[in-house]
């Protein structure tokens, strides 16, 4: 834990991030507590109002507080992130380790697999899986997290080659171990590390994608807030009130330059060939 | 070499297909009576669910989708009833020029200045270089585009807001109109290429040979021209095959910002609409596009790097 404390105070910019994410993390959850104003309450007197006291970031369209409807859309937004990176985990890891652990056909069968799947657009594919499936965050995300899977896999299976060839892979294969635990115990902890990294920075490509799939209306639904959806809100009133995207837009820069710094400063701390550098 | 590429795409295709044609799959309860609408007679709905072959068992209607689909008949459109291709075909060019465009500024500004501080690592222009992509990669490219509306076409009148006019009616319009989604797209394909094409060339600008080269008195410039660019071609081609991939993605969203009638609106209004018949016609078409791109990719390796022929 100090080395990590002592890791963030010679690297500025990933403790800023860090820094960033955490109190966006308690924003997201104390929203319902701190939120000045409900996400849902209107005031059609006073619509696309411009910052003021009572409304620090204006109002929308509908008189909606603009910055409370923000701090209410980090939670779906947040939620949504993960949705997809997590689907891309549960499916990419696994297949990746057995893939690269088990090698021949079943990795050449994998890997064509692979092949075809990292072949969709993301943003395609997801709005091809909620046409079918029907409008939703949900679906979309789940969506974004099937074509993040090859990726991570890919990634998983290069390493695991790497590790399968050590010392200590053949020296509990040879105590008797069963397939399961060398893949597990021995195995996967010590080739996770690339994949924890690519993690980081998928986070931000996944908070883009909800972004893109809520401001082209497949995503979230209204009145639900979130960062895109409030884009395509601002979108319409784009010739009166030009300011009204500038609060989401922001917001979802800074997220996603948030996970992107971390996830490049953990590939450097973790990479022992850059050390140096 | 060459020839085994082109055998193994084959099953890489077919699974492709066989994931287009899955999409319906997910659809919940009965297509033909959600395409009936509502209050649609039991009659009607056994005509729609035999015209569409829907009632014969999966691997059968999917490979008559296949087959209809190498023979470019990609069905017709629930909606409007035209055959799918030919929407395609007819939206195709309004967003190849798009895409078309924002690759080539994305190659035209992101290599230069990815040379410019993979030679100067740690300088103050690196520092600013590097900043600036990673500002590119995090950016919405749609929210960049509303920026670029509201800002060049609404206020300043210098560029249309919307809109798209072919490059065969009036190559000067096309292009007017092409130029905001363009650098909207772009943006972030500078950033890709300049992050990758920088670590590349770090990387063998710092590795052994290059070292021996400098020993041996050649001078940095002929260093970087005739070894160091030599060798990052390869990386660059990579990055062509990424972009390509992630800018027709992109397209779909940044087309509709311009209202452009590109094969993204075309997506979106079926995804909307539940017309399944447009939505694999376009999913299919983009990937069958980044395949063939990607063997294309895979067969210049070979020229670029004749190691790879050996493998």
């Amino acid at each position: 834990m100090t080395g990590f404390l002592r890791w963030l105070r010679s690297h500025p910019p990933a403790a800023l991030s860090l820094l960033f994410l955490v109190t966006l993390f308690v924003l997201a959850i104390m929203a319902p507590v701190i939120a000045p104003y409900s996400p849902t309450k209107q005031d059609v007197n006073n619509t696309l109002a411009e910052a003021s006291w009572q409304h620090w970031l204006g109002t929308d369209d509908l008189g909606r507080d603009v910055f409370s409807r923000l701090m209410y859309g980090a939670p779906i937004t947040l939620y949504a992130s993960f949705l997809a990176v997590i689907v891309g985990c549960v499916l990419g890891i696994p297949v990746g380790l057995l893939a690269g652990y088990l090698g021949g056909r079943i990795d050449d069968a994998i890997s064509r697999a692979l092949d075809a799947l990292l072949s969709f657009p993301a943003i395609v594919l997801a709005i091809g899986v909620t046409g079918a499936l029907g409008v939703g965050l949900t679906n979309g995300m789940i969506a974004v997290g099937i074509v993040f899977s090859p990726q991570l896999a890919r990634l998983m299976r290069a390493q695991t080659l790497v590790v399968k060839q050590e010392l200590y892979v053949d020296a509990v294969r040879c105590f008797g171990a069963s397939l399961p635990r060398i893949i597990l115990k021995h195995v996967m902890p010590n080739a996770i590390q690339p994949v924890i990294v690519q993690v980081t920075l998928l986070l931000a490509v996944a908070l883009l994608s909800e972004a893109s799939l809520s401001f082209l209306g497949l995503g979230v639904q209204p009145p639900q807030p979130s960062w895109g959806a409030m884009l395509a809100r601002a979108y319409n009133y784009m010739e009166i009130a030009p300011e009204q995207m500038y609060a989401p837009g922001l917001a979802i820069l800074f997220t996603s330059l948030a996970f992107n710094t971390l996830g490049e400063a953990l590939r450097v701390a973790l990479d022992p060939t850059r050390k140096r550098r | 070499m060459i020839r085994r590429r082109v055998v193994q795409i084959i099953p890489v295709i077919v699974l492709a297909t066989f994931v287009v044609f899955g999409l319906l799959q997910l659809v919940p309860g009965d297509i033909a009576v959600t395409l009936a609408g509502d209050n649609a007679t039991d009659a009607r709905i056994a005509q729609i669910r035999q015209s569409y072959g829907l009632d014969r068992p999966f691997l059968v209607q999917y490979g008559t989708w296949l087959w209809n689909a190498m023979h470019l008949d990609l069905s017709r459109s629930y909606l409007s009833n035209e055959p799918v291709f030919d929407q395609i075909m007819h939206r195709f060019p309004v967003t190849l020029l798009i895409v078309g465009s924002a690759l080539a500024l994305s190659l035209i500004i992101g290599v230069p200045f990815g040379i410019l501080a993979a030679t100067r690592p740690g300088s103050f222009l690196d520092t600013a270089v590097t900043s600036v992509a990673s500002l590119g990669v995090a950016l919405p490219n749609f929210w960049l585009a509303m920026i670029l509306v509201a800002t060049f076409a609404l206020s300043w009148n210098w560029f249309p807001a919307t809109g798209a006019v072919a490059l065969s009616r009036s190559p000067s319009q096309a292009l007017l109109h092409a130029t905001l989604p363009a650098i909207a797209l772009a943006a972030s394909g500078v950033a890709t290429v300049v992050q990758q094409l920088r670590s590349a060339l770090i990387e063998i600008l710092s590795s052994q040979y290059v070292r021996t080269l400098h020993a041996k008195g050649l001078s940095p410039a002929a260093i970087l021209w005739q070894h160091g660019l030599k060798n990052v071609s390869v990386t660059l081609l990579t990055v062509v095959g990424l972009l390509v991939n992630r800018l027709l993605g992109a397209t779909v969203v940044v087309e509709a910002v311009f209202a452009i009638p590109g094969m993204g609106s075309l997506i979106v209004h079926a995804a909307v609409h539940k017309d399944f018949p447009v939505v694999q016609g376009v999913v299919l078409s983009m990937v069958v596009i980044v395949i063939l791109l990607n063997l294309l990719i895979d067969i210049l390796y070979t020229v670029l790097d004749p190691r790879v022929a050996l493998k």
